[in-house]
């Protein structure tokens, strides 16, 4: 069987290409129904990026993801994964060019994780030694030690190590796009929190180009480089950077979605490394010390705790870097701050504080 | 019994009628030189056709129901029709199938009758689970097996398919247990199977030996048949293993 053109056929160690999305008045109607599922839906997703599709339920949000791999046909626009119309490929080939990570996880329960991840290589037709390779190589990427995991089956394995096989499957033929649809909903805040750090350092090394759905905002500005927020009936209320959501606010929906504290989110999108630390000369430095990498919020949260008292910061090495009192963030939510402006020092950074 | 019997146009004859054993002469329940002496003539070759019929059986049971199967699975509106139908076949008194289906005009007095007769009881189970099986497949593995890309047929036999066989193979177990039961009924008809002897035990009146022994062989079958299954289903599902040993952690 010759080896179909939809097979990525690049080695199997090394990423493709990330490739760039765009939807183009994308709309969704459904029969009998007045007000359409999605309406003249626009978005650019730039090659390696990840764009948090975010609003309240009835958003249409994974509708609109759902339209990209064509599980559902779109009504009228198009959409275009690296310039080419998604309407003009057969939608299963199409899907094996798309990974796709849902909220339940839908491993094959009758599959091993091994023959779970190997999944689109067998029907990209792949070798098997490539297929066995490239299986051992995600298990790996996503923490998980292939010789124990590879002949386990999905039950055997707890939620977050489901979660992460299913993140493995997805990446298996290395797609140009990933799609995930609350991939972390149904992990218990201690460790989706942890998933999301895992995700992200994962992020930087492949390189996707993602389309990550969620309810929960804060997920979206953790995750996102650039978030989109749904209002009801599938209408973009505001497509922007985490920190220009949070400092600019397109309308009084998109303001209210965000949340009333949104300038202590903008302090997650920064951590003491961003910041100009206080000089530690001539100041008794606190014995309360805290790493470089510390995002502002949290640092915030610990002075406050502290009784207002400042924190010292070190780096990884355990030198002192100085010092962050409360005035110090302060300041930069202000007028001049270094985060008042989305063209700030956090701004545009898709690490968000990880 | 007898005047159904009776009415029968042919009534099997069997070998191991008159006999000089002192046990049958003194009408013991249990006599075990008739066994050992009628074994090779009687019994065996009546075991041989019994697994014959109660395989055939079950085999043209099973490629039909799991075609029709495959149809409601698809289009729903077919599953209330068959499950009718194969229900009424189910519920008709099995002596009555017989004798109805002997009436028959290419069947008459043959083992092809009783195939129809025994394929017929075997639908309304093996279709019932088929399909329960199928429908038990969660949403969220089809959802993903079709978001990877997997067409409908590749979707059906790989993922589909292979998740509904613990429920498949519990069906095949309780029709190849029932249509071995069924088939001694078949000796009515013609002459094959363990109900061969049976019947020969019964008109003859007297000498039970040759019943107890063509019907223990008959529930002995049964066991053995549906012990293979559970082994089969053992290893074309460890993954159903695995399952219970997840949730005992």
């Amino acid at each position: 069987m010759p080896v179909p053109h939809t097979a990525r056929s690049e080695g199997s160690s090394g990423f493709a290409p990330a490739a760039p999305l765009e939807l183009r008045s994308v709309t969704k109607r459904y029969p009998g129904q007045a007000v359409p599922a999605i309406a003249e839906l626009s978005l650019e997703v730039p090659a390696g990026e990840v764009c948090v599709l975010v609003g309240p339920s009835g958003s249409g949000k994974t509708t609109a993801m759902r339209l990209i791999n064509r599980m559902i046909e779109l009504s009228s626009g198009d959409i275009l994964l690296g310039g080419r119309s998604v309407l003009q490929r057969r939608p299963d080939e199409l899907r094996r060019e798309i990974g796709y990570v849902i909220q339940q996880i839908g491993l094959f329960p009758h599959h091993t994780v091994g023959e779970n991840v190997a999944t689109v290589p067998r029907l990209l037709g792949w070798e098997r030694a490539r297929i066995a390779h490239r299986v051992d190589e995600l298990l790996e990427l996503v923490g998980l030690d292939p010789q124990e995991m590879r002949g386990r089956y999905p039950a055997q394995l707890s939620g977050g190590q489901q979660q992460r096989v299913g993140v493995a499957r997805a990446l298996a033929a290395d797609p140009p796009l990933m799609l995930m649809d609350e991939p972390f909903g149904a992990i218990d805040p201690i460790n989706r929190e942890r998933l999301q750090d895992e995700f992200l350092r994962l992020q930087a090394t492949v390189r996707k180009t993602i389309v990550f759905v969620t309810h929960d905002i804060d997920e979206a500005i953790k995750m996102g480089d650039r978030i989109a927020i749904l209002r009801e009936g599938g209408v973009l209320a505001q497509y922007a950077a985490p920190a220009e959501l949070l400092s600019r606010p397109a309308d009084d929906f998109v303001a209210q979605f965000v949340g009333a504290d949104r300038g202590l989110k903008r302090l997650t999108l920064a951590t003491l490394a961003d910041v100009e630390l206080i000089e530690p000369n001539g100041l008794s430095p606190s014995a309360r010390r805290v790493p470089l990498r510390t995002t502002v919020r949290d640092a915030l949260s610990m002075i406050l705790t502290a009784g207002g008292s400042p924190l010292t910061v070190v780096d990884d090495q355990g030198q002192v870097t100085g010092l962050v009192t409360l005035e110090l963030v302060g300041g930069l939510l202000g007028k001049d701050g270094a985060l008042a402006e989305p063209d700030g020092p956090a701004g545009g950074g898709g690490d968000g504080g990880a | 019994m007898i005047g159904i019997a009776a009415s029968l146009p042919v009534i099997p004859t069997f070998g191991g009628a008159p006999s000089s054993y002192a046990c049958e002469r003194a009408n013991r329940l249990f006599c075990s030189g008739w066994i050992s002496q009628n074994w090779s003539t009687v019994l065996w070759p009546a075991l041989r056709q019994h697994v014959l019929l109660s395989l055939v059986a079950v085999a043209i049971g099973f490629a039909i129901s799991f075609v029709l199967a495959l149809l409601a699975y698809r289009w729903h509106r077919l599953e209330r029709p068959v499950i009718l139908v194969s229900g009424i076949l189910y519920t008709l008194p099995s002596l009555a199938l017989f004798e109805i289906l002997v009436t028959v005009k290419p069947l008459g007095l043959s083992a092809r009758t009783a195939e129809v007769a025994l394929v017929s009881y075997t639908l309304l189970i093996l279709f019932r689970n088929i399909v329960t099986g199928l429908r038990a497949v969660p949403d969220d593995v089809k959802e993903a097996a079709r978001g990877m890309g997997m067409t409908e047929r590749q979707c059906l036999w790989r993922v589909e398919i292979p998740l509904a066989l613990p429920s498949i193979i519990a069906g095949l177990r309780i029709a190849t247990v029932t249509v071995i039961a069924l088939a001694t009924v078949a000796a009515y008809i013609c002459d094959e199977g363990l109900g061969v002897p049976i019947f020969a035990a019964i008109q003859d009146g007297v000498f039970k030996t040759e019943l107890i022994a063509a019907g223990g062989l008959a529930v002995v079958l049964a066991i053995v048949a549906d012990g293979l299954l559970v082994l089969v289903q053992r290893a074309l599902t460890p993954w159903a293993r695995g399952r219970r040993l997840g949730a005992a952690r």
